[in-house]
């Protein structure tokens, strides 16, 4: 029962991905289109074009780059986060310059940024990504705090919890859900400007190496470097969603509940 | 410092609708003030020399500089472009991924094949179809349009699927038993459901799609305010560059406010606040 | 966040300062709290309370819906700043939450931490004291047992049925051994059995630790039940309507204390209370604290 059981499991998660695969290769293997080579060609040129050494020199600057802006984002974020839910007067004095920052599409950050920090480094890319990853895990820290639950708070203070134990055992473990739902659209975003800070300035990096490849019209090693990228980005997101799960199994638990499943 | 008034007066006045109006005033005040430090603080720390007045220009000449562009054509006709090219990717991606959510959600089986197939293809960041659309349309709309409908579409298609999933099956039963059609199951049933979700998707997308259409336009030279921007950072006008980043973020805020004021209009019968299911 | 600083002293009202007597564990003095929130109407909670427990007493505390319990339950716990008069527990006047107290809140659901299991619950405000860990783990294992959920020590709250759950915030305070344990209303959203299976927890808790108890609720029967007295409460602005002793033998149990005819009686003379200040009949002046 549970082999048939797990095989039924199997074939429905991964019966639509070979399907579309095998209708991609079907379609384009007769391609002459140069935008749209065969797919069997795409394969071919994988292990040629993403060698040892274009990992170590593309692929590894990128998410390191990628990691300190978005670890600097997810700091800052917390702790200023923090601070502002929990002082009502310093949050409306910050809100509305906080809604503006927010709502300045990050990519744009790019030429002021080049004016200080120059682009020509890593300096401005991590700047860029950390500076766009800020606003999400900044503002939804915020909501958490100023949303703790009333009762949780009195019972703190009326055990006389000091301000340090407050701020590690009520404060944030009672934010996190929305901290982690800050974090995961920080996460999609730092992808994105890993990307386009790479576009900018001579440089070195998975975006760089993209665009490198379709500029001489590499074609088909440039699919090969949209589904590197692709890749990243799913195991990025399945890596958030294991620390989601270990981190908020009592709140996914909580909600199960209440909903009554 | 003292969160007393705020945290501890529902405990007498359970809050009633006007007393908590009645404090808001303070508030925008505080809010108004924030403003004035920033822009105040902004323009001493440049005529002071303390931030270099080549990299950050007194706020005053940004000001000037953006009302100059008010009165040139050339800025209304990138303007026009940006919300055009912002809001036909967002439409398109609303009437997609709402299309696509109520008919995979509807039927458990789609939903089960595509689960893994939707999971796999969210997080490909759409940056990375960039090299593709170039080649494609080179600087055309048309390259700006497919980012943000690929990035705006998975947002809007996940939240549907969750509305369609919250629907309460007792009333899709009913619905069955008095033997609706599939068109009225998703008119009566399923649509006032989902439509909190949908209104969630709006204002994630709307925000989303907005980054990706700057986004085209300054890193594909798309028309519109973001390719003005990177013109204006390698001309070297750098009061210019900030006028149209301060313009660009207005707009940023302006969707936000609309979003949420579709949100409110849309909603004020639902009972739920719902904060983000994505 | 921070502890809230009462500026109490000087406008206290002019009344003889009562000798400071070992034997009394709380103290209220001419407390009285009026919210004034800038942009919200004035709102007049408590107008004047004077009253006192001695050490190892169970009060209850009732009133009329509205009659500010809530405000009073939090201006002892030195979660509220008072207007003026001040509360005295140990001698000492509470300026923020006191060390020697503990609340028992009545929404269970919430008081828990939910990120946390039921021991880590109990032992967070040990770990502020100061405690070692195999101190705490001791005590809170005690203090489970106690209340009969040694079980579910590992579990969540969430997890808990919510009888189970205002268990384990009795649990957590009994832990802290304060002098002073303060419930609010902490009965009111569970089931009726459960209800009386606590009322009597809370009895036998409070007999063997030898505990001060000030139990607030809105349940006449239940304050008859369980309280050494009864303070009832007028509408709002709140005044002492009456403190009523109640002379029931210690030893009580559900089913003969409940049809024992004094119970009724005394039953009967609360409710009369509640009746008449619900009308809003109310004593022109406070009853100074002890006397019926």
């Amino acid at each position: 029962m549970s082999i048939v059981a797990l095989a039924r499991r199997a074939a429905i998660a991964l019966g639509l991905p070979i399907v579309l695969l095998a209708a991609w290769w079907v379609a384009s293997a007769d391609s002459t289109s140069p935008f749209w080579p065969p797919l069997q060609k795409i394969i071919q040129t994988f292990p040629t074009t993403w060698t040892w050494d274009r990992f170590v020199g593309d692929v590894v600057p990128s998410l390191t780059r990628l990691a300190i802006g978005y670890a600097l984002a997810v700091i800052v974020g917390i702790v200023l986060g923090t601070a502002i839910g929990l002082m009502p007067r310093l949050r409306a004095l910050s809100e509305p310059v906080l809604e503006f920052f927010r709502a300045i599409p990050p990519p744009v950050m790019v030429p002021i940024i080049a004016l200080f920090a120059g682009y020509t480094g890593s300096l401005g890319k991590v700047l860029t990504i950390a500076l766009g990853c800020l606003w999400p895990i900044l503002l939804n820290t915020v909501e958490g705090v100023r949303g703790l639950e009333p009762t949780l708070t009195d019972t703190a203070r009326s055990y006389r919890l000091s301000t340090w134990r407050r701020l590690t055992f009520v404060v944030l473990p009672g934010a996190s859900p929305r901290i982690f739902a800050g974090a995961r659209q920080a996460l999609s975003i730092g992808v994105i400007l890993m990307v386009i800070s790479e576009l900018f300035g001579a440089n070195r990096g998975l975006g760089a190496a993209i665009v490198q490849f379709q500029r001489s019209f590499a074609i088909p090693q440039m699919w090969t470097g949209i589904i590197v990228l692709g890749l990243i980005g799913v195991v990025l997101a399945a890596l958030f969603r294991a620390v989601e799960n270990r981190m908020l199994a009592w709140y996914q638990g909580q909600r199960q509940i209440e909903r009554g499943e | 410092m003292s969160s007393s008034p705020a945290t501890l007066a529902p405990a007498a006045t359970r809050g009633t609708p006007r007393a908590r109006r009645g404090r808001r005033r303070p508030d925008a005040w505080l809010g108004v003030l924030g403003v004035a430090i920033v822009l105040v603080g902004a323009e001493t720390l440049s005529r002071t020399g303390i931030v270099n007045p080549a990299f950050l220009p007194p706020v005053s000449e940004m000001y000037a500089k953006l009302f100059q562009l008010l009165g040139e054509a050339d800025f209304w006709q990138s303007l026009w472009l940006t919300v055009r090219g912002w809001a036909v990717g967002l439409g398109a991606a609303m009437a997609l991924g709402i299309l696509a959510g109520f008919v995979i959600g509807s039927l458990p089986w789609l939903r089960a094949v595509t689960r893994s197939t939707i999971e796999f293809l969210r997080p490909i960041p759409s940056v990375a179809l960039i090299p593709l659309v170039v080649l494609m349309y080179g600087t055309k709309p048309a390259s700006a349009f497919l980012l943000v409908l690929y990035a705006a579409f998975w947002q809007v298609l996940v939240q549907v699927l969750y509305g369609v999933a919250d629907v309460d099956p007792v009333a899709r039963d009913t619905a069955r038993s008095y033997r609706f059609g599939p068109l009225r199951v998703a008119r009566s049933v399923i649509y006032p459901t989902a439509l909190p979700y949908i209104m969630t998707a709006f204002r994630l997308a709307a925000a989303v799609a907005l980054i990706l259409e700057i986004t085209a336009e300054l890193v594909i030279g798309v028309p519109g305010l973001g390719r003005d921007i990177g013109v204006a950072q390698s001309s070297g006008a750098v009061a210019e560059t900030y006028a149209l980043v301060i313009v660009v973020g207005l707009i940023g805020v302006a969707v936000n406010l609309l979003a949420r004021v579709v949100e409110r209009k849309a909603l004020w019968w639902h009972p739920s606040v719902r904060s983000e299911a994505a | 966040m921070s502890i809230l600083k009462a500026p109490l002293t000087s406008l206290r009202p002019e009344r003889e300062t009562p000798a400071r007597d070992d034997a009394v564990a709380l103290d209220l003095r001419g407390v009285q709290k009026t919210y004034d929130t800038p942009g919200r109407p004035q709102v007049e909670a408590i107008r004047r309370l004077d009253f006192s427990i001695r050490k190892g007493e169970l009060v209850c505390v009732v009133g009329p819906s509205g009659a500010g319990k809530t405000t009073l339950l939090r201006s002892i716990a030195g979660l509220l700043e008072l207007t003026s008069g001040e509360v005295v527990l140990d001698g000492a006047t509470v300026t923020g939450p006191p060390q020697g107290m503990a609340v028992v809140f009545q929404e269970y659901g919430r008081s828990l931490f939910p990120w946390m299991t039921v021991r880590q619950n109990v032992e967070l405000p040990l770990k502020e004291k100061g405690l070692g860990k195999v101190e705490r783990r001791a005590k809170a294992l005690t203090a489970l047992e106690e209340v009969g959920l040694t079980e579910a020590a590992d579990q969540h709250p969430w997890q808990l049925s919510g009888g189970m759950q205002q268990r384990v915030a009795i649990a957590r305070a009994i832990a802290y051994e304060p002098t002073v344990l303060l419930m609010d209303e902490p009965f009111a959203a569970v089931d009726a059995q459960t209800r009386a299976e606590l009322e009597d927890l809370v009895r036998s808790l409070w007999k063997r630790l030898g505990v001060t108890v000030l139990f607030v609720t809105h349940d006449i029967d239940e304050a008859v039940y369980l309280g050494e007295r009864v303070i009832v409460l007028s509408n709002r602005p709140t005044v002492l309507m009456e403190d009523v002793r109640v002379d029931l033998p210690a030893k009580r149990d559900q089913l003969t204390t409940r049809s024992d005819a004094r119970f009724g009686e005394l039953r009967g003379h609360v409710y009369a209370l509640i009746q008449r200040a619900k009308r809003g009949d109310r004593p022109d002046a406070p009853l100074p604290g002890g006397g019926a």
